[in-house]
């Protein structure tokens, strides 16, 4: 009996028994990180090419006059036109928590009804709690048409004339 | 008809029914629904007021959600085009579709109001001491399951309410730091409200959801047994242990009919809300959340999201950790510790009463922060420095109990949490009736 019974050695810092159960334990744990992931990227958001997200095609420069604001529902987004003659591709979604705004004439202003945001022609907050301008997206004119890349919002603080793109 | 009596009795208690106190205890433990119970109740675990029997209430109304999603589900589909259509379909030509919605919507609406009452009876006494204190976080996990609940639920007519109370809702959730817009997209499966949410929450609300519902209510009936059963105060005399048929079972099957009776006349009153068709490029004016997060939305309206989110959070952290903040276990069991403690629990509800609507309206028509500190960034001049103010006056109260009333840590804490509570009712209060259109504040009568 005692003579097959492995003893445990003083010098081995691990034993075998040990070495095994931690070399199992340490698989389990790959295991179950390999599931993890997939479960994570099986989940992960599936965006639809051809939706919302794509390239605007809004037309001609000069259809839109100076200092007014044109909306393209399929868009998400607001096309304001400056006094100067600037463009500005403006989004919908309040920065606030997300309503879509809607723009006043009268007022000469984007008014959110959820909390009560404004926002003047070219975005900038005039009314909190929104705490920042409303989102742009990127215009790009080829031969005097205007192109709206509707991918990607870009974030801004506040309007800067930088901002304006111009035919 | 005692026929009739003897063949249920054959249903209950698989043999004949129990005669005397032995075998009653023993059909107690054989019975599955019944085994939940133990076999024998301390007298004075039985008075009404130990419970309110919310916790009964609770339960019930958490089968009840069960049985009639599971009957939803056969005449829903969860597709933007044809959400609406079922649901309507439901509102005008399925039998008894309207009533069946009804009841789970008003058992939805009604489970988040027993759950909180049923914490703050479990707060009043005690009950989340030492043994306890694990059986008190779970609980705790249990509210959030039932918010959850109601939140992907609340999509699922795809109707305007639902459709703009989730692109807030959801909204909210992106001001949380590193993980809000992951955690946002993950559950909108894109950039907007669309066909993957719908999809989403569908999958959460039917599926995930209740798999945990389950398990976790298991789990806490089981520990309320484990942890020797409701909290009752220290008994002079030897205490009557009664036993569970017919003391506890008849006072539960009794709060049980009630509750159904008084759900399905009120189904049938009121039924549930149904709005227009979801329109992306129009929010309804006033858009508001659904009722219970109207008292978070009446924060937003006064401070930065990162503040309110801040204060929600601290708030359910001081009650997670309530069980170590509060370890005094001289007064168990006694409903507010004590008459200094009943006091102090007066007095925050009083002073909640009168301060939150008085800060609401002194912020809204004179008070504009970020004006008055015009170079200082929102973030600080309407984000932390409300934040610090609320929290200061918390502590004020807390302090202000303590040396006024001469209150033990512990009862001056049943007085912050009563502010606290009372607050967050008179804030709902606010956001349900007193906000019209563009969010300004209304008189509605
Ligand atoms: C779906 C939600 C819930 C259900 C169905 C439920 C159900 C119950 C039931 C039937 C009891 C037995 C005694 C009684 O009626 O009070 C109980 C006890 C208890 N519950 Fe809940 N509960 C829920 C949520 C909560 C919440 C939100 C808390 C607190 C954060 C909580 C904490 C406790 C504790 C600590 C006990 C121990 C017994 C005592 O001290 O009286 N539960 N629960
Ligand atoms: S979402 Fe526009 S003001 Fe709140």
């Amino acid at each position: 009996m005692a003579k097959n019974t492995p003893q445990p050695k003083q010098n081995e810092a691990v034993s075998r028994r040990d070495f095994l159960a931690l070399g199992a334990g340490a698989l389990g744990l790959i295991g179950l990180l390999q599931t993890g992931g997939m479960a994570l990227q099986f989940l992960a958001p599936r965006r639809v090419d051809g939706e919302f997200g794509g390239v605007v095609a809004v037309g001609p420069a000069e259809s839109f006059p100076p200092g007014s604001v044109t909306e393209f529902p399929d868009g998400r987004f607001f096309l304001a036109r400056a006094a100067d003659g600037g463009f500005l591709a403006v989004s919908r979604r309040c920065t606030h928590l997300g309503c879509a705004v809607s723009w006043h004439a009268a007022d000469g202003q984007f008014a959110c009804p959820c909390h009560g945001s404004h926002f003047d022609l070219i975005g900038d907050v005039q009314n909190p709690p929104a705490p920042r301008a409303l989102d742009t997206y990127p215009i790009t004119v080829s031969d005097g048409a205007l192109m709206v890349d509707t991918a990607k919002a870009q974030q801004r603080d506040s309007f800067a004339p930088e901002q304006l793109v111009y035919v | 008809m005692s026929w009739l009596n003897a063949m249920i009795d054959r249903l209950r208690y698989r043999s004949a029914p129990p005669p005397e106190d032995r075998s009653r205890m023993r059909a107690v433990a054989n019975n599955i629904v019944l085994h939940l119970h133990p076999t024998r109740v301390p007298a004075p675990a039985l008075r009404f007021s130990r419970t309110w029997g919310l916790g009964g209430i609770s339960a019930l109304l958490s089968v009840l959600l069960i049985i009639t999603g599971v009957l939803l589900m056969f005449r829903y589909d969860a597709s933007i085009e044809r959400a609406y259509p079922a649901v309507q379909a439901m509102e005008t030509v399925i039998p008894f579709g309207s009533l069946l919605r009804g009841i789970h919507h008003w058992a939805g609406n009604l489970l988040m109001i027993t759950v909180v009452l049923h914490m703050v009876r479990v707060f009043a006494a005690g009950g989340f001491r030492g043994e306890r204190r694990m059986n008190w976080v779970v609980g705790l996990g249990m509210l959030v399951l039932v918010l959850t609940f109601n939140f992907t639920g609340y999509l699922l007519p795809w109707d305007q309410l639902a459709f703009w109370a989730i692109t807030v809702g959801t909204g909210l959730l992106t001001y949380v730091p590193l993980v809000g817009q992951m955690v946002s997209d993950f559950l909108l499966g894109g950039p907007e409200v669309g066909q993957s949410a719908l999809r989403n929450f569908y999958a959460l609300h039917v599926a995930l959801l209740p798999v945990v519902l389950i398990f976790g209510l298991s789990y806490h009936f089981w520990r309320v047994r484990k942890d020797g059963g409701v909290t009752i105060p220290p008994q002079s005399e030897q205490v009557v242990r009664l036993t569970t048929i017919p003391h506890l079972v008849t006072a539960e099957l009794g709060v049980a009919l009630i509750t159904l009776a008084g759900l399905l006349i009120f189904a049938m009153a009121v039924p549930a809300p149904l709005e227009a068709l979801a329109n992306a490029a129009h929010p309804p004016n006033p858009a508001k959340a659904a009722w219970y997060f109207l008292g978070v939305q009446e924060l937003l309206l006064h401070m930065h999201p990162l503040a309110a989110l801040a204060l929600a959070a601290i708030g359910l952290l001081g009650l997670a950790v309530l069980p170590l903040w509060d370890r005094d276990s001289s007064d168990e069991g006694v409903y507010f510790r004590s008459p200094t403690g009943r006091m102090a629990g007066l007095l925050g509800a009083a002073l909640a009463i009168v301060l939150t609507p008085l800060l609401v309206l002194v912020d809204e028509l004179w008070l504009d922060l970020p004006a008055l500190l015009a170079p200082t960034s929102t973030l600080i001049s309407n984000g932390l420095l409300p934040l610090l103010l609320t929290l200061g006056g918390l502590a004020g109260i807390y302090a202000g109990l303590r040396r006024g009333l001469r209150a033990r840590h512990s009862e001056a804490l049943v007085g912050l949490f009563s502010f606290v509570m009372v607050a967050l009712v008179v804030l709902t209060a606010v956001g349900i009736w007193f906000r019209g259109p563009n969010m300004a504040l209304v008189w509605p009568f």
